[in-house]
């Protein structure tokens, strides 16, 4: 060590004390303080498992988490698919020097303010929105078309902001493969169909997975999209979890809902751990 | 078939642009024309709604707490951050992968938990709510980000600037101060905007830890009450371009400070 010996033992705790301490006090303890809210009673606080019995018993607890495991699949699944040919269409297509210039503006909405982004597809799915504006104005419908409110205008406003997030992680992929790969595929005689299949498509998976796991995890935790876009008629887990403190004040309960779903969350980083390994360049 | 793949290309490409473009087109130009409804057809322009938001002082002093609650809570992730990075980057430490496990592991959680046990903690503590209470939640969302991006630029090159800065007579602090901040500062700035972009952003966490002074996005969600409104056509627009500044901020800072 390069470090003298008087400070060699204090200063490196100085430095990572704070940082520590602040997770600890306002990140951990947060959570066990969490944990210890959900076994105990809305009322009276007395300990019971009352709280997570009422999830596994009372159907509509389960019909929100098996409707936030559906969405959450519907809409990664379509993000994926959108966002892989863009990004190559991008990392490929479009000349270098307009490369950088073609991925900002692809990726500039993501940075608006998330409220914003979702009332604005509010004002395009709405009943005298744009959309429907356009259909009846070209006669295809006689009637608008009820796009609000449903699961799916929030599929599409979740899909908008994945398809971004997935497009920057899978150019990003696609930019680090080495172009050898793709010269000795061709040198072998391979033509470009047949190299895309079996040389690119399956060095970018594991950049995929990644981009898909954070979608999931991102997904299935988001309160404003389903509650600006599906509305009140199916409900999501994280709305499940804010209808609880905000009509009821029903803090062990809102707990223990937050607990299960970080559960369910974990279960998945689990199952899919082996295809996550994030490789450095 | 190069010149059909390059056709499909366009059209694909012009369609994906097209779709993640739709809503702020919408948004800013509903935003600009007089009608109380912000649908077709268009009437305007006119900067009606924009002189009501700014007239509107709700709106002005939550969009300045969310500046002030932006720049302190990412001024205290980024420092947090950045010594901590240092610490673990130059020092060997008993534990150090566990410890920086620790410190990242609010990356993998959604901000409703991190949100919801804040609130169930200060509760219990008796900790009103409060922008302080909404900026701590910040400070743990962007402490982990500040950290990653710093300690993973963190390589040999710079520890030998270091070492060859203390062999020279150097005191520590003056090494960190006139070394060390200097050379990290692209990751240090990287850290920072990002941090800011997500508190700007920041909603779920804010909504439950404030209550009456409150955060922009906090205010615009009260707006939507009332259902389409122009006034947040406006506000939200106002918003997309305080983003776009940070952002080509943040781009030309990265731009101008990478080496040729």
């Amino acid at each position: 060590m390069g470090v003298t010996a008087n400070n060699s033992r204090a200063l490196p705790w100085a430095l990572v004390t704070p940082a520590l301490g602040w997770t600890l006090l306002f990140f951990v303890l947060p959570f066990l303080a969490m944990g210890l809210s959900s076994l105990t009673a809305h009322e009276g606080g007395s300990f019971t498992l009352a709280n997570y019995s009422q999830f596994l018993t009372d159907p509509s607890y389960w019909r929100a988490m098996v409707n936030s495991l559906e969405v959450t699949a519907i809409v990664t699944v379509i993000s994926v698919l959108l966002a892989y040919p863009f990004a190559w269409i991008l990392a490929e297509q479009v000349p270098e020097r307009w490369q950088r210039l073609a991925l900002m503006l692809a990726v500039l909405p993501f940075w608006t303010s998330y409220v914003v982004r979702s009332y604005s597809w509010l004002l395009v799915l709405s009943q005298n929105g744009v959309i429907n504006r356009a259909l009846t104005n070209l006669g295809l419908v006689a009637e608008p078309l009820q796009l609000a409110n449903t699961r799916f205008a929030t599929v599409t406003g979740f899909v908008h902001f994945f398809v971004m997030l997935l497009t920057l992680t899978i150019f990003a992929n696609l930019k680090q493969l080495s172009p050898s790969y793709r010269k000795a595929a061709a040198d072998l005689g391979a033509g470009p169909v047949r190299t895309f299949l079996h040389v690119v498509l399956p060095l970018t998976l594991p950049g995929i997975m990644v981009g898909a796991f954070l979608t999931f995890v991102l997904c299935i935790g988001d309160y404003i999209t389903p509650q600006i876009l599906g509305g009140n008629n199916e409900l999501l887990m994280p709305q499940l979890v804010m209808m609880q403190i905000g009509r009821r004040g029903d803090f062990p309960l809102a707990s223990a809902l937050s607990i299960i779903l970080m559960a369910v969350v974990t279960v998945a980083y689990l199952a899919c751990a082996r295809w996550l390994k994030i490789e450095r360049a | 078939m190069r010149v059909l793949v390059r056709i499909a290309s366009w059209l694909y490409a012009l369609a994906v642009y097209g779709f993640i473009f739709l809503p702020v087109v919408v948004l800013v130009l509903f935003s600009l024309q007089a009608t109380s409804f912000p649908i077709p057809p268009f009437t305007g322009p006119s900067l009606r709604w924009y002189d009501a938001v700014l007239s509107d002082t709700r709106l002005t002093s939550a969009l300045v707490n969310s500046l002030l609650v932006a720049v302190l809570s990412s001024l205290a992730a980024v420092t947090l951050g950045f010594l901590s990075a240092w610490g673990f980057a130059r020092f060997t430490l008993p534990g150090s992968a566990l410890l920086r496990g620790l410190i990242t592991l609010p990356l993998t959680v959604s901000y409703l938990i991190i949100g919801m046990g804040l609130l169930v903690l200060f509760n219990w503590a008796g900790v009103p709510k409060s922008l302080l209470a909404a900026g701590i939640g910040h400070v743990v969302i962007n402490l982990p980000l500040c950290f990653a991006i710093i300690y993973s630029q963190m390589g040999d090159h710079q520890i030998n600037i270091e070492r060859a800065a203390r062999d020279l007579g150097a005191p520590e602090w003056k090494v960190l101060l006139l070394i060390t901040v200097p050379v990290m500062a692209p990751a240090i700035f990287a850290g920072f905007f990002l941090s800011m972009t997500f508190s700007w952003d920041e909603f779920v966490i804010s909504f439950l830890l404030t209550r009456f002074d409150t955060t922009l996005p906090v205010e615009i969600w009260n707006l939507l009450r009332s259902g389409l409104n122009p006034k947040t056509n406006a506000i939200g627009s106002l918003v997309f371009a305080v983003s776009i500044v940070l952002v080509v901020l943040f781009e030309l800072t990265l731009l101008r400070r990478k080496p040729a």
